[in-house]
C-alpha cells in the first residue's frame, strides 16, 4: 500500500522512471490521505490503542528505508513510502504486543530490497509484511479491523476523499474494477452458500478495506503499467479473494494480493524482457 | 562490486533473521509460559503447591445447565445470541458456617438449584424446597445470574436474581425459605442483565444494587418483533441495555436513580465490580462492557463520575466479559482483571490487567495495562476470573474459564463471524444478517487458565498441571473455602455443561488466615451486615495485602464473603487492620493464623 502515489518519486532506483503525471506535489498527497484518515479515525473513534505502537511502526519504517536507501543507492531515500508503509502497519496490525509492529514495519522494507526480479520489487510491501506476520506469528497478530466503529460516515468520507485523490492519480479505474468485482461475487457466494447477501457485502464496508482498496491495490511499482493489464489484475485478485473465501479464509484479500500481485509483475517482466531481446534482435538484424 | 555483494549477502540474512524471528519468540515465550505437563497430584503438589480435584459428582452435584431457546427468528444464530446463563454465587443462605452454592439455569422451565453444604463433603439441592428453583417461568424470561446481600440487614443474605427478562428479589426468611418480594421492592418489569452488584454506594448502611444491561431492556428475547437486537459495532456500540442503580430506601423499596447520580452509559454491560480504589471510603464501580471499552466510575458518595479516559482504561475498545480486584503485588492496590477474546490469527484482543502506575493515587490514579508483562495477556474466548491465592502462598493467584461455543470440533464459525463484525452497522446490527450457524464451533473446546502468581509481577499458567483440565464452555467462577479446610477451592459453571468443583488440595507448610465480617446496621450509621465494602489489609512478614468484601465480581459471580489469606510459610502476622463501609476502623495485633476470625464491627 505504500507506494501508490509515492513511487516514481521514493523508489530507490526511480527517478529515471519517473513519469509526468505524477508531479512532484502527488508524492505527498498519498501521506497525507493516509495520515487524515488516521486522525480521523483516531479523534472520532480512538482507534490507536498506542500512539507508541503507531510511532514504533513509522519510525522502523523510515529508519530501515533511509539505512537501506543509502546504503544499497547511496541517497537519502524520500521518507515519503515508508511513512506509508508504517502508517499502514500502524492501522491495519492488531496485537497487544509492541514487536509486531516494529517486525512488520522492518519485513515490509526490507522486502523492497530484497525481493527484487530485474530491478522491480513485485510485492506491495506492506501487503508481504501482513501476509508474512499473519502466517508466521498467528498467535500474536491480528488483522480483523473493526476500529471505525462501523458506522457508514467514516466510511463515506473515505471514499469520497480516497475516490477524489485516487482519480487525481488516474487509478480510479483499479479501485472501481476491484470493487464491482467484489460485490459481485459477493452475490455469487451468497447464492453459492446460502449466506446472506449482507454479510458477504459485510467486509467491503469495513475499514480495513478501505487501506486495501485505496493504497494496496493501487501501488504503481508492485502492479503492471498497462491500464488494460492493471483491470485483468485487479480483477484476478478479486477472483482469487472469491476461492479464498469459499474456502473460508479471513485474510483473503490480503492473500490473494499476495499471490495475484508478484504474478503478475513477473509476467509483466518476462514480457518486457522478450520484447526488448525481440527489439535487441532487430537492432542487430 | 565486491562490497555491494556483501551488502547484499548481509541484507538477506537479515531479511531471513527478520523472517525467523517469529519462532525465536515463539520458543523464548513458551520456555517460561506454562506447565504443560500431565497432572499427577504428588508432582503437582511438590512444583506448585497445590493440586485440584474435580469432585462434583463425589459430591452429590449433578447440575448441567441449559441454554436460552429464544425467538425463531434468531435460530440460524441461537448458540451465539443464547450463549450466556451459566453462573455461580456462594452464599452461607442458613448461617450454619459452611458455605453453600447457587447456580442458574437458562432454558424456559428449567430450575436453579441451591446446593446447601452438608458439612460431610456433600451438598444438597433445597432451592425446590426453599422457593428459588423454579424461576424460568415462560413470560418471566430466564436467569443469567445471582448476587446475595442482606438488603434489610436482618443477618440473612437475600437473593437477587439476574435475568434476561424479570429481574426477582427473593428476602431469606432466617435460612427457612425465601419469599418473592419483588414488586413490593419497585424493581424494573424487564431487565436484559448479565451483571448485578450489591453495594452501599452513599455510606447509608443499606445496600444497594447496581444492575448493567446488555441486550436493551425493552426486547423481550421470546417473543422479537424486529430481528434488529444485535450491536451497532463490534467494538463501539452503544446500543445495548441501560444501566440501574437501585438505592435503598430502608423499607423494603428500591429508587431508581442511575441518571441523577451520573450512569446513564448504554454499552453492552457484561460484568461489573465495585472496590474502594482509591481510599475514598466509597466503592468505585468498574464495568467491563462488550463490543466497547470499560467503565469506570469514580464515586464520591452522592454521584457517580465516568473517568475512564482520564484514568487510561477507557481508550482501547475490546469484548470485555469480567471484572475482578486482585492485590496481586501486595502493595495495597488493586488491580482489576478485565477477559477478552483473543483467536490465534484472527482476533487478538489480549486480556487486560488494568495496574495503577506508580506515583498515581487518589483522583489522579491512572491505569496502564501490564497483562503481557505480567503472563496474564491470552487465554481464548475468556470469560469469568476470580483472583485467590490457591497454594496459599502469600500472592493472589487467577483462575480464568475459557471456551464461547463448542459444537463440532472440525467447523469453525470464526470466517463467518469476522466478515459480519467488520461491516457496516445496519449489517452487523440486525441478527438476519448474520449466516447460519449450522453447527459449528465458536473458540470451543478451550482449555482454562490457572495462572500462579510469583509476587515479582509474573503468572505461570499451571492448569494442566494441577488438574483444572476441563474445556467445557466456562463462563462463571466462583473461590470459596467450602469445607471450611483453610483452603480455596474452585466452582465453575459452564455453559450448556455441568457445574465444576474443583476440590483444592494444598501444601500443608502453607499457612492461611481467614475472616468473617459482619456490620452492624443501625439507625446511628454502621454498615450493612453483610459487610459488603469492607477492606481488610493484612500486614505479614514485611508485605501486606488488601481484600474487600465483595457484592458480586468475575463474570456473573460472587466469591465467598469471608476473606482468605495465604500466609506462606512460618508466617509472622503483624497486625490486620478492618476498615468498615461505614468508616469504622479496627486493628487487631498478631491475630492468630491457620483460623477463620469472625469479626462484627464494634458498636
Amino acid at each position: 500500500m505504500s507506494e501508490p502515489m509515492s513511487a516514481p518519486v521514493v523508489s530507490p532506483q526511480a527517478p529515471a522512471q519517473k513519469t509526468p503525471r505524477f508531479s512532484l506535489d502527488n508524492r505527498y498527497i498519498a501521506p497525507a490521505f493516509i495520515t487524515c484518515i488516521l486522525l480521523a479515525g483516531h479523534l472520532s473513534f480512538g482507534i490507536l490503542e498506542s500512539y507508541q505502537k503507531t510511532l514504533l511502526a513509522i519510525a522502523t519504517s523510515i529508519g530501515l528505508e533511509l539505512v537501506l536507501g543509502r546504503i544499497f543507492f547511496h541517497k537519502w531515500v524520500h521518507p515519503a513510502s515508508a511513512y506509508i508503509s508504517g502508517i499502514s502497519v500502524g492501522i491495519l496490525v492488531r496485537s497487544p504486543a509492541f514487536w509486531p509492529y516494529a517486525l512488520c514495519s522492518a519485513i515490509s522494507i526490507t522486502s523492497k530490497y530484497v525481493l527484487r526480479v530485474k530491478g522491480r520489487h513485485i510485492w506491495n510491501p506492506s501487503n508481504f509484511g501482513i501476509s508474512v506476520m499473519l502466517f508466521l506469528a498467528a498467535e500474536t497478530v491480528a488483522t480483523l479491523s473493526i476500529q471505525w466503529g462501523n458506522y457508514l460516515l467514516p466510511m463515506l468520507v473515505i471514499w469520497a476523499l480516497g475516490s477524489v485523490i485516487i482519480c487525481r492519480l488516474r487509478r480510479f479505474h483499479i479501485t472501481g474494477i476491484y470493487v464491482a468485482s467484489f460485490i459481485t461475487f459477493a452475490f455469487i457466494r451468497s447464492w453459492m452458500t446460502g449466506s446472506p447477501w449482507q454479510s458477504e457485502i459485510a467486509p467491503i464496508t469495513g475499514p480495513m478495506y478501505q487501506l486495501f482498496i485505496f493504497f494496496m491495490i493501487t501501488d504503481p511499482k508492485t502492479t503492471v503499467r498497462s491500464k488494460r493489464g492493471q483491470c485483468l489484475v485487479v480483477f484476478l485478485v478479486a477472483v482469487v479473494e472469491m476461492v479464498l473465501r469459499l474456502d473460508q479464509i479471513v485474510y483473503a484479500p490480503f492473500y490473494a494480493l499476495f499471490v495475484v500481485g508478484p504474478t503478475a509483475m513477473l509476467v509483466e517482466i518476462w514480457l518486457d524482457s522478450r520484447r526488448a531481446n525481440a527489439t535487441n534482435r532487430t537492432v542487430a538484424q | 562490486m565486491t562490497g555491494n555483494r556483501i551488502a547484499r549477502a548481509v541484507l538477506i540474512l537479515f531479511f531471513i533473521g527478520l523472517l525467523a524471528t517469529p519462532f525465536v519468540i515463539k520458543r523464548f515465550s513458551a520456555r517460561r509460559e506454562a506447565d504443560r505437563s500431565k497432572f499427577e497430584a504428588k508432582t503437582a503438589l511438590a512444583r506448585h503447591g497445590f493440586y485440584l480435584e474435580e469432585v462434583s459428582q463425589a459430591a452429590g452435584i449433578n447440575f448441567v445447565h441449559q441454554s436460552p431457546k429464544l425467538d425463531p427468528k434468531l435460530d440460524p444464530i441461537m448458540p451465539e445470541v443464547a450463549s450466556m446463563g451459566a453462573s455461580v454465587s456462594i452464599v452461607d443462605f442458613d448461617r450454619d458456617g459452611w458455605p453453600d452454592i447457587y447456580v442458574t439455569n437458562s432454558a424456559i422451565g428449567s430450575k436453579n438449584a441451591l446446593y446447601r453444604n452438608m458439612h460431610d463433603g456433600t451438598f444438597k439441592d433445597v432451592a425446590g424446597q426453599l422457593g428459588i428453583a423454579d424461576v424460568n417461568q415462560p413470560g418471566t424470561g430466564v436467569s443469567t445470574g445471582a448476587v446475595w446481600g442482606d438488603y434489610d440487614n436482618d443477618g440473612y443474605e437475600d437473593l437477587f436474581l439476574i435475568k434476561w427478562g424479570r429481574p426477582e428479589l427473593f428476602h431469606n426468611d432466617q435460612g427457612r425459605g425465601f419469599t418473592r418480594v419483588t414488586d413490593q421492592a419497585g424493581l424494573s418489569p424487564w431487565i436484559n442483565a448479565n451483571t448485578a452488584i450489591w453495594l452501599d454506594y452513599d455510606g447509608d448502611g443499606l445496600l444497594d444494587l447496581f444492575v448493567g444491561g446488555y441486550y436493551s431492556e425493552d426486547i423481550d428475547l421470546w417473543h422479537l418483533t424486529t430481528t434488529r437486537i444485535m450491536p451497532e459495532s463490534f467494538e463501539y456500540a452503544k446500543n445495548g441495555g441501560r444501566k440501574y442503580l437501585f438505592h435503598n430506601l430502608g423499607n423494603g423499596k428500591f429508587e431508581e436513580l442511575s441518571a441523577k447520580v451520573g450512569i446513564s452509559s448504554r454499552r453492552w454491560a457484561l460484568a461489573a465490580a465495585a472496590a474502594d480504589l482509591r481510599g475514598t471510603g466509597h466503592p468505585d464501580l468498574f464495568v467491563a462492557n462488550d463490543y466497547g471499552v470499560s467503565e469506570l466510575y469514580f464515586n464520591d458518595g452522592k454521584r457517580f463520575h465516568e473517568v475512564g479516559e482520564q484514568t487510561g482504561i477507557g481508550f482501547a475498545p475490546k469484548s470485555g466479559m469480567n471484572a475482578a480486584f486482585g492485590d496481586i503485588l501486595n502493595q495495597g492496590r488493586y488491580a482489576v482483571y478485565v477477559s477478552n477474546i483473543s483467536e490465534d490469527g484472527i482476533l487478538i484482543q489480549g486480556n487486560n490487567l488494568w495496574m495503577p502506575k506508580e506515583g498515581t493515587t487518589g483522583d489522579a490514579v491512572k491505569y496502564h495495562n501490564l497483562a503481557r508483562d505480567f503472563g496474564v495477556e491470552l487465554g481464548g474466548w475468556s470469560f469469568g476470573a476470580q483472583f485467590g491465592d490457591l497454594n496459599n502462598d502469600g500472592t493472589l493467584d487467577l483462575f480464568l474459564t475459557n471456551g464461547y461455543i463448542s459444537l463440532d470440533r472440525n467447523r469453525s464459525y470464526w470466517y463467518d463471524f469476522s466478515k459480519v463484525a467488520g461491516g457496516n452497522s445496519t449489517i452487523i446490527g440486525d441478527a438476519k444478517n448474520w449466516p447460519a450457524f449450522e453447527g459449528r464451533s465458536l473458540s470451543g473446546y478451550q482449555t482454562k487458565r490457572v495462572w500462579l502468581n510469583d509476587g515479582a509481577g509474573k503468572f505461570v499458567d499451571v492448569a494442566q498441571a494441577v488438574g483444572a483440565t476441563d474445556t467445557y464452555d466456562g463462563r462463571s467462577v466462583a473461590l470459596v473455602d467450602l469445607w471450611n479446610r483453610g483452603v480455596l477451592d474452585v466452582v465453575v459453571a459452564n455453559q450448556n455443561g455441568p457445574l465444576l468443583l474443583y476440590k483444592n488440595t494444598v501444601a500443608p507448610q502453607n499457612e492461611w488466615i481467614e475472616f468473617e465480617l459482619e456490620g452492624t446496621s443501625s439507625s446511628h450509621g454502621g454498615s450493612n451486615r453483610s459487610a459488603i465494602g469492607a477492606q481488610v489489609t493484612l500486614f505479614w512478614n514485611g508485605q501486606q495485602q488488601v481484600q474487600e468484601v465483595s457484592g458480586g465480581s468475575g463474570f456473573a459471580a460472587q466469591n465467598d464473603r469471608r476473606l482468605h489469606f495465604g500466609l506462606g510459610q512460618n508466617p509472622h502476622i503483624e497486625r490486620a487492620i478492618i476498615r468498615w463501609p461505614s468508616g469504622k476502623v479496627q486493628t487487631i495485633d498478631q491475630p492468630a493464623v491457620n483460623q477463620l476470625h469472625k469479626m462484627k464491627e464494634p458498636a
